[in-house]
């Protein structure tokens, strides 16, 4: 969920939407924002599922230092969502493997 | 290959501090950083902190970041974004610039200010999604604004985890409650009674025990402890949250300095293993300088003013400043420090930069 207003940073400011497709799906992100923020306001919590017993993992660090946010980006494994940002048309996929 | 006189590992509050006053001195200076903006863990603090004025009291994270950049700039200080470091030879670095391009840099000297990052505990369900650092959620709610569920729990009561826990609250979702292992708060009084005020009850003597869900966090179990910090039979209570936050401490991030052979020793009270430094933050290897809280976890203003630290103490080794004009600064810059590490949280802190800076002197033979 996107937080518009705010005591404190006032109003979200209109900023450039693109769209994303994730798992096939097509949803709206902000440009330039972690893919993993563009996930989580259209309350995709789970990115990945570990390769042997299929665990789900998600958001954890924040930092780019855990590696739990994993995913397949426009055909890359590996990427870490958390620090990698939107560009408009990216293609984001569940990672399984 | 490229030569410079300084390069600065990591753009938060302690490595734009040391460029600038390197820069200002007149060195060549190279800040380096793996994200894709400066400023470190700066610009997610909305809060206003505390102290003298010097030090930032009254100001938000957000905005001693933005002088910070303000002043790196105006000082000439070269910043090389999107860029990684994969290793450290001697004096030359190995980076992978915008994840493509790797290649050598020589470097004169090395100032490490490679930040902190939290600590966890685990227990069956951590791995569930919604499951989190209380900074990776500060990060996606202030900087992204974007909330990461409705109903938190939070776990330790440090001032991380008080002051997050509030603004989760500014940011409009429902803190269920702190929970705390230890019997009393761990954080500062004001920040606690801030967070009771505004109705969040915080839980001493509790743990978690287990978080619940398919494919992510759905329900949570505490359970209270005895003085042994064992879980009381019969005390657990189930609720529903979908996140729960882990504000259970930070460490220095320290591969780096110990991939170009840094010491360190273990210090509870900075964090874990510390690299050792003197006082002029360099470490055991000579040109290799620590800052911030990679030199031992505290505060921003510490942070700082170690920054300021390490780059004159560069400066003053490359021949940028004589003995004489680098003593004052740095004199001054100590005893700011000292001053900063008061009160009961900083006297421990002080103790322990005290051990740090003699196990230094013992190895250097000083």
């Amino acid at each position: 969920m996107r937080i518009k207003k705010h005591p404190i940073l006032g109003s979200l400011e209109k900023k450039k939407e693109v769209n994303i497709v994730v798992d096939g799906k097509m949803l709206k992100a902000i440009e330039g924002e972690p893919i993993a923020s563009a996930l989580m306001a259209n309350k995709i919590i789970t990115f990945r599922k570990t390769r042997i017993t299929k665990e789900p993992r998600g958001y954890f660090c924040g930092i780019g230092l855990c590696t739990d946010c994993m995913m397949i980006v426009n055909g890359v494994p590996n990427v870490r969502t958390c620090i990698t940002p939107v560009t408009k048309g990216m293609k984001i996929e569940t990672q399984t493997v | 290959m490229l030569t410079t006189d300084v390069v600065v590992v990591g753009g938060g509050s302690a490595g734009l501090a040391a460029a600038i006053e390197s820069s200002k001195a007149g060195a060549e200076v190279l800040l380096i950083d793996e994200n894709a903006r400066p400023g470190g863990q700066l610009f997610k603090q909305i809060h206003k902190f505390f102290g003298s004025r010097r030090h930032y009291a009254g100001i938000r994270g957000f905005e001693i970041g933005r002088r910070l950049l303000e002043e790196a700039h105006k000082n000439e200080v070269e910043i090389k974004l999107n860029t990684i470091i994969f290793g450290i030879l001697g004096n030359k670095i190995g980076i992978v610039e915008d994840k493509t391009h790797a290649k050598w840099l020589k470097a004169k000297t090395i100032i490490f200010s490679c930040g902190a990052s939290e600590k966890l505990i685990s227990f069956p369900g951590w791995t569930l999604p919604g499951v989190m650092g209380a900074g990776a959620a500060q990060t996606i709610i202030n900087l992204h604004r974007v909330l990461p569920g409705s109903r938190f729990l939070m776990i330790g009561s440090g001032n991380v985890g008080l002051v997050v826990s509030y603004q989760i609250l500014q940011a409009g979702a429902e803190v269920v409650a702190i929970i705390e292992a230890l019997p009393k708060i761990g954080g500062y009084g004001i920040h606690a009674s801030k967070i009771r005020r505004a109705g969040v009850q915080i839980a001493v003597s509790h743990t978690i025990k287990e978080a619940y869900g398919k494919d992510k966090v759905e329900a949570v179990t505490i359970g209270a402890l005895d003085k042994n910090m064992n879980l009381v039979p019969g005390s657990e209570k189930r609720f529903k949250v979908d996140v729960i936050c882990l504000a259970v401490g930070l460490k220095p991030n320290i591969e780096l300095p110990l991939m170009a052979g840094c010491e360190t020793m273990f210090l509870a009270n900075l964090g874990g293993q510390v690299p050792i430094h003197d006082e002029n933050m360099e470490t055991t290897v000579e040109g290799i300088y620590v800052a911030g809280d990679c030199a031992g976890i505290e505060e921003v203003s510490t942070a700082i003013e170690s920054g300021r630290l390490a780059g004159i103490a560069v400066a003053e080794k490359l021949g940028y400043l004589t003995k004489n004009e680098a003593y004052d600064v740095k004199v001054n810059l100590r005893e700011v420090l000292d001053e900063l590490r008061g009160g009961p949280f900083g006297m421990q802190r002080k103790y322990a930069k005290q051990q740090l800076i003699r196990r230094a002197a013992h190895l250097k033979g000083v």
